[in-house]
């Protein structure tokens, strides 16, 4: 799909600030709320827009600590991937998944309510997830900048 | 700390997948009215825990092909201000994440780039000329998925 300037306008106010309403959204970019409506709906059909989801402050449920984990697999495995990723699914405190290419091969973001509960999560579920080679532990002390905008 | 019932806890990984999902639609699905379902997501926002939305793009349609992550050290602990930093590097364009962290790293940045290339010169001209920056590693993202969390 090829995106022209109003596509873009659109896009970039909408990442800016997910929850504007479709009319300010419309404002925003110039462009009456039907034509703003038309083009979104084209861009999800395209698959450009993949949804749009509710963001959960987990802090607000307790869940205090937050750890970044990097791991390196035993590469010399073939199924190594595969069934660390489909071993890492299962813990519920896991929210979130990335592989790279690079020095770290998999990455999880997990939140526990605070460091006890940290350590059993990180003994019982972390530990034993399946061809491991190392693993190292970002801690995050503060969230500086979380925002979804794009160079558009 | 708000406790969540099965309800509240049904409403949010629907609305996790879906945030456009009106009270009405929530209602329908889980058998509840549309004014009760509309009382719950608001209690939900009002505590905070429903803390907005964000929206789901495919990044290589728009020509965003490469999405790397890095992790900084800074060079000269003490001599530079962690301000000055988190000022500068939350300024480029291009970075979409920044983590203060406690480890063999003192930041972890997301970064999205047209391509190879493109990372390069983000790399060169806007990264490395960070106040205090030190050593850095990247690592360029193959796959991502969101989990639904502890509810």
């Amino acid at each position: 799909m090829r995106l022209d300037d109003t596509d873009r306008r659109l896009l970039r106010r909408l990442l800016a600030e997910p929850n504007l309403t479709a009319g300010a959204l419309a404002e925003l970019a110039g462009v009456t709320q039907a034509t703003a409506s038309r083009r979104l709906d084209r861009m999800r059909r395209a698959g450009v827009i993949r949804g749009q989801r509710a963001v959960i402050d987990w802090a607000r449920l307790g869940y205090e600590v937050e750890v970044s984990l990097r791991f390196t697999l035993d590469k010399t495995n073939p199924r190594a991937f595969d069934e660390f990723l489909a071993a890492a699914r299962d813990v519920p405190e896991v929210t979130e998944i990335q592989t790279f290419l690079g020095k770290v091969d998999v990455r999880l973001h997990v939140i526990a309510r605070d460091m006890g509960h940290y350590q059993q999560i990180y003994r019982d579920r972390i530990l034993t997830l399946p061809h491991i080679a190392e693993i190292e532990a970002l801690m995050q002390v503060a969230a500086i900048s979380e925002r979804e905008a794009l160079p558009l | 700390m708000t406790t969540l019932d099965d309800t509240d806890r049904a409403f949010l990984r629907a609305l996790a997948d879906d945030g456009t999902l009106s009270a009405g639609d929530l209602g329908r699905r889980f058998g509840l009215s549309q004014p009760a379902a509309w009382r719950r997501v608001k209690r939900l926002q009002e505590a905070g825990i429903l803390a907005g939305r964000r929206v789901d793009i495919d990044l290589e349609a728009l020509g965003f092909g490469v999405t790397v992550f890095l992790g900084v050290k800074l060079a000269a602990k003490g001599r530079v201000s962690l301000e000055d930093f988190e000022r500068a590097v939350t300024a480029i364009p291009e970075v979409q994440l920044v983590h203060h962290v406690l480890g063999l790293y003192d930041y972890r940045l997301r970064i999205v780039a047209r391509d190879l290339s493109d990372f390069e010169r983000i790399l060169r001209r806007r990264i490395m000329t960070l106040p205090g920056v030190g050593e850095v590693e990247a690592n360029v993202l193959l796959s991502e998925e969101r989990r639904p969390g502890p509810i």
